[in-house]
């Protein structure tokens, strides 16, 4: 059981690398804090650098069949990485001018980070549950740490205070289930489930309304309609890098958790959950999608973009087989890329000029064509259109989930994509068509610039790193073959039967 | 190279090229114009050679896809290769397509705002339009299909103009909106069938344990012989098909976005969009739906033709009432579409060949039609035809041209629009006699629509002052408008060569039709 736990050294040191930074926060004066980013960056990519080799094709389980050191989980925790070293470049200049203590910031991001991979590995309930809610505390502290901002403190009491209650629905589903079955590792639960449905009489309620309870607090986690209403506003008063963390990062890795839970432990009853899940599914995109068109607040309008995606990710679970796995990945692999550019290419946005509405983008396409072309590009992706992931990942998902007969819901995903391509072109329109504002208020959240310096150039980092996501999306979007290869092999260790 | 290394990579290089061009055009200096639009006349006029030789090079005696090449992309389980090849149908096609964007390219020199980005969606909005009718594989079609819409938005929206008359007001940005929503609207419906399609197909290769159901448009025509699309499946998404693309065609009653979008258009994206990505509706209707379903797509052709014949009347009519210059030329295109879905649902060799000349002979008219208006707004600043008047003194060889379109659009003998209508008519006469009659008189709404135009903007006396310093066009934008009545002429007198290569790829597509 020991003799294998050289295959955690990438949590073990994730967890000393954000120690780490915690320490040498306390030495480091404040101006030379920066440091602490190129410092996270450094070790993210070390681990990535290390586990690669180190965890390349295997398949074993360890702590007893806790976690899983699998294909699937590697290449969770190399999208982890490599999002959380997005996301820390991403958010250098952005902390520097308006966070205070940059040292715990970065911490909690690889603390989260570190979350994320063990849900993608864990293959036990309560494991899978503990890294959950690692990565909601990291994200409770994130979203409030805008500390002088009432939006940010509102946002982060609405966050913790569901988030608990969300947390409680699931752990009380969690028990419930256990009453049931009385085992807590994924295959048991699997063989448990399989043989109770064999002779269907015999299945207890009681089962029923524990898989549900766990859909329900998933769902929470996910942003799925009806269990959605905290994240408009926790996403408008988070700090924008956090936001952008928090729409990618904790749902990829939620759906990490629930593609693992559902297609090994409660894959026998798909029969029973599919339609409960495609439900949920078209109520979660029809409904992002439609408020999203009202919404003025750029971030807010991503956030109910964003729960449209997971209704889109929602269908890949509905439709879960090894083709419909494949899609999801895919999927929120492309996703992931996507968001993280129209995100980053927000906040070099913010960064120049403190402003956050879709009608301050007024010609940026003149004042910084760059940016521009970079929320342009992601917002095409995130609408599906061809030469960007947006395109291949939908074709890829709605094939598939109308390969298991799912085809309405398909159908009704595309229309939904037609919706989202709506209010994207208004983003867009904004930025490419109405003229710049010739005299621009300020506003009170960015006193040090603002009016008189509209074409302040966004840092080389920044510009680079969105220049990086630009070409990952055009990548994803021509040549998905080599990502592809190793979510198939993910796949295999996580359905070893469907393919 | 070799003649056959060449005809492996052709295809390719018509995608390319412009793709290419335009991503070369990014590391253009933003602030200096002639460099970029030297660059973008290179790249179309290389563009226009490849896709003449390309033309001249299609053996119509041997027929079926030439100048095939394929390349995987995806392997299991769906199966997608980048797979080429043209056949009599999307050679013309492919040809109008070159045409048209070198004209465009030229016309297009008095874009000062944002020349670079200009020039970059267009290139990509061409590059696209040659994917579709280059590729046999169903997934990239819809790939390039919905890539030749993306750019549209933007080009029309930054660089587009609006119609204001007091009462009557279409901001570019609107045109912008219905036009892009429209069209993918259609191409959801069409995404739907494609998906139900490959379903269809993966289940009855499974259930006979034959290999896999892939995107091969050939692979999935050869599926559907073998009976793998069931006679009600058919019945039930070929509409999807026929709708879906129908959209992009100007089919009534979804075709109200062509005159807005149209009219909202720059010059040249007028002129690609009404003169070649309308075809692609059409080319999406014969070689999808048509070819892989043919039994629904017999069942649905007297809706198709009917719906056609609204068109022709429809826009004719709506042509008639027109106060903007430009809106008569979208509505005019309305109508001529129209008679191209006639054609195509007569499923007679005549009609259905005349159609798809008509698609060419339509695309090069009609980017005539929106260059010499673009020629004239950008003198006068206004297309409204009750301000114009007596254009004919001052700017007479613009308006000998606009005169040789509007003869072609009305169908005067000599020129390419009377074989295709005459074709279209006799297919249309053989099948449904009542429709070809009110074809006939959509054709004659045609003429009074045109000569009105030409009586009233362009002779008779001039009537504002305005108009007295007026130049003729320039030799640049002469040259471009000479060089396509050129080709309607030619066309118009000797069609052989065009209608070889045309007559043998209906012939093919007809073959699957036995009934018909």
């Amino acid at each position: 059981m020991t003799e294998n736990l050289h295959l955690l050294l990438p949590e073990f040191l994730l967890a000393a690398l954000a120690v780490v930074v915690l320490a040498i926060d306390l030495f480091l004066p404040q101006e030379r804090k920066n440091l602490l980013a190129w410092l996270s960056v450094a070790g993210l990519a070390g681990i990535l650098a290390l586990s690669l080799p180190l965890l390349w094709d295997r398949d074993v389980s360890l702590y007893g069949g806790l976690v899983e050191a699998d294909r699937y989980a590697l290449l969770f925790k190399a999208v982890f990485l490599v999002l959380g070293m997005v996301v820390i470049l991403g958010s250098a200049d952005f902390v520097k001018k308006r966070l205070r203590s940059p040292g715990e910031f970065y911490a909690i991001i690889l603390f989260a980070v570190l979350a994320m991979s063990v849900m993608a590995s864990a293959v036990e309930l309560l494991t899978a549950y503990i890294a959950l809610e690692l990565m909601s505390f990291s994200f409770y502290i994130m979203v409030a740490y805008g500390r002088n901002n009432p939006k940010s403190n509102e946002a982060g009491v609405k966050y913790i205070l569901i988030g608990a209650f969300s947390s409680a629905i699931l752990l009380y589903g969690v028990s419930l289930l256990y009453g049931v079955v009385g085992v807590t590792r994924y295959a048991e639960i699997e063989a448990a489930l399989a043989a109770a449905l064999t002779n269907s009489d015999a299945v207890s309620p009681t089962l029923w309304i524990g898989l549900g309870l766990i859909l329900v607090g998933l769902g929470f986690k996910i942003a799925a309609v009806p269990f959605h209403m905290w994240a408009p506003d926790t996403y408008e008063g988070a700090p924008l890098p956090v936001t952008a963390f928090l729409s990618v990062g904790s749902k990829v890795a939620a759906f990490a958790l629930l593609l693992r839970l559902f297609g090994q432990a409660f894959m026998p009853a798909i029969d029973q959950w599919q339609i409960l899940v495609a439900v949920l599914a078209a109520v979660t995109m029809t409904l992002g999608n439609v408020v999203a068109i009202s919404q003025r607040n750029f971030k807010r309008l991503l956030a109910y973009s964003s729960i449209g995606h997971v209704g889109f990710m929602l269908l890949g679970i509905a439709a879960l087989s090894a083709i419909g796995a494949e899609a999801l990945i895919l999927y929120m692999v492309g996703y992931a890329v996507t968001s993280m550019t129209v995100f980053v290419g927000l906040i070099a946005f913010f960064n120049v000029t403190g402003r956050e509405n879709v009608s301050d983008l007024n010609g940026l396409a003149d004042s910084h064509p760059f940016i521009a072309a970079a929320i342009a590009i992601g917002l095409f992706s995130l609408a599906g259109l061809p030469f960007f992931a947006g395109f291949t990942i939908k074709f890829y998902l709605f094939t598939a989930a109308a390969t298991q007969g799912l085809l309405w819901l398909s159908g009704l995903a595309m229309f939904n994509s037609l919706i989202s391509l709506y209010y994207y072109l208004v983003v867009v329109r904004h930025m490419y068509v109405d003229p710049l504002p010739t005299e621009a208020p300020g506003t009170e959240i960015a006193p040090d610039t603002g009016p008189g310096q509209p074409r302040a150039k966004p840092s080389i980092l920044i510009t680079a790193v969105l220049g990086a996501l630009v070409l990952g999306v055009i990548f994803v979007g021509v040549y998905p073959f080599p990502l592809l290869e190793a979510i198939k092999a993910a796949v295999g260790s996580l359905l070893p039967l469907a393919s | 190279m070799t003649m056959d290394d060449f005809k492996s990579i052709a295809l390719l290089l018509t995608i390319l090229i412009p793709a290419g061009a335009g991503t070369l055009l990014v590391f253009f200096p933003r602030d200096r114009a002639t460099p970029i639009k030297l660059f973008a006349a290179l790249a179309a006029a290389l563009t226009l050679a490849l896709t003449i030789l390309i033309f001249a090079m299609y053996d119509y005696k041997e027929g079926g896809y030439q100048f095939i090449n394929s390349y995987p992309w995806l392997d299991r389980p769906l199966n997608i290769d980048f797979s080429l090849g043209i056949d009599g149908i999307s050679a013309p096609m492919v040809l109008l397509t070159g045409i048209v964007m070198f004209g465009g390219v030229l016309i297009s020199w008095n874009v000062d705002r944002r020349t670079k980005d200009f020039f970059i969606l267009f290139m990509f909005l061409v590059a696209g339009v040659f994917g579709v009718f280059v590729v046999r594989d169903l997934f990239f079609l819809f790939f390039f299909y919905e890539l030749a819409v993306l750019p549209m938005f933007p080009l029309i929206a930054v660089w587009g103009s609006t119609t204001n008359f007091g009462n009557f007001i279409r901001a570019k940005e609107y045109g912008a909106m219905k036009l892009t929503l429209y069209l993918v609207a259609g191409s959801v419906l069409v995404w739907i069938a494609i998906i139900a399609l490959y379903v269809a197909a993966g289940e009855f290769v499974a259930g006979k344990g034959i290999g896999q159901a892939s995107f091969s448009l050939e692979g999935l025509a050869a599926l559907s012989d073998d009976g793998a699309f069931s006679e009600n499946f058919q019945r039930i998404f070929f509409p999807f098909f026929m709708v879906g693309f129908g959209v992009l065609a100007g089919l009534w009653p979804f075709h109200t976005w062509s005159p807005d979008g149209h009219v909202a258009a720059p010059t040249a994206v007028s002129m690609v969009h009404a003169g070649v990505l309308m075809k692609l509706g059409a080319y999406g209707i014969i070689r999808v739906g048509m070819t892989l379903l043919p039994h629904g797509a017999e069942d649905w052709m007297p809706v198709l033709i009917g719906l056609g014949t609204v068109n022709v009347l429809y826009g004719a009519v709506s042509a008639l009432s027109q106060r903007d210059l430009k809106y008569v030329v979208g509505y005019s295109s309305v109508s001529h579409m129209g008679l191209v879905l006639m054609g195509i649902a007569t499923l007679h060799p005549l009609g259905t060949g005349g159609a798809v000349l008509q698609m060419f002979s339509h695309g090069i008219m009609t980017a005539l039609f929106f260059a010499v208006v673009g020629i004239i707004y950008e003198r006068t600043h206004t297309r409204d035809i009750t301000v114009l008047g007596g254009l004919a003194k001052r700017m007479g060889i613009t308006v000998v041209f606009f005169a040789v379109a509007g003869l072609t659009s009305l169908g005067l003998p000599g020129l390419s629009g009377f074989i295709a209508e005459l074709l279209i008519f006799i297919g249309v006469f053989k099948e449904y006699l009542p429709l070809a009659v009110l074809g006939v008189v959509g054709a004659a709404i045609t003429a009074v629509y045109v000569l009105r135009l030409l009586a009233r903007a362009f002779f008779g006396p001039v009537e504002d002052p305005r108009w007295e310093k007026l130049s003729d066009g320039n030799p640049r934008e002469l040259g471009v408008s000479a060089m396509l009545v050129a080709i309607l002429i030619v066309v118009g007198v000797w069609p052989l060569p065009l209608m070889n290569v045309i007559n043998a790829g209906v012939a093919e597509l007809l073959a699957r039709f036995p009934g018909a």
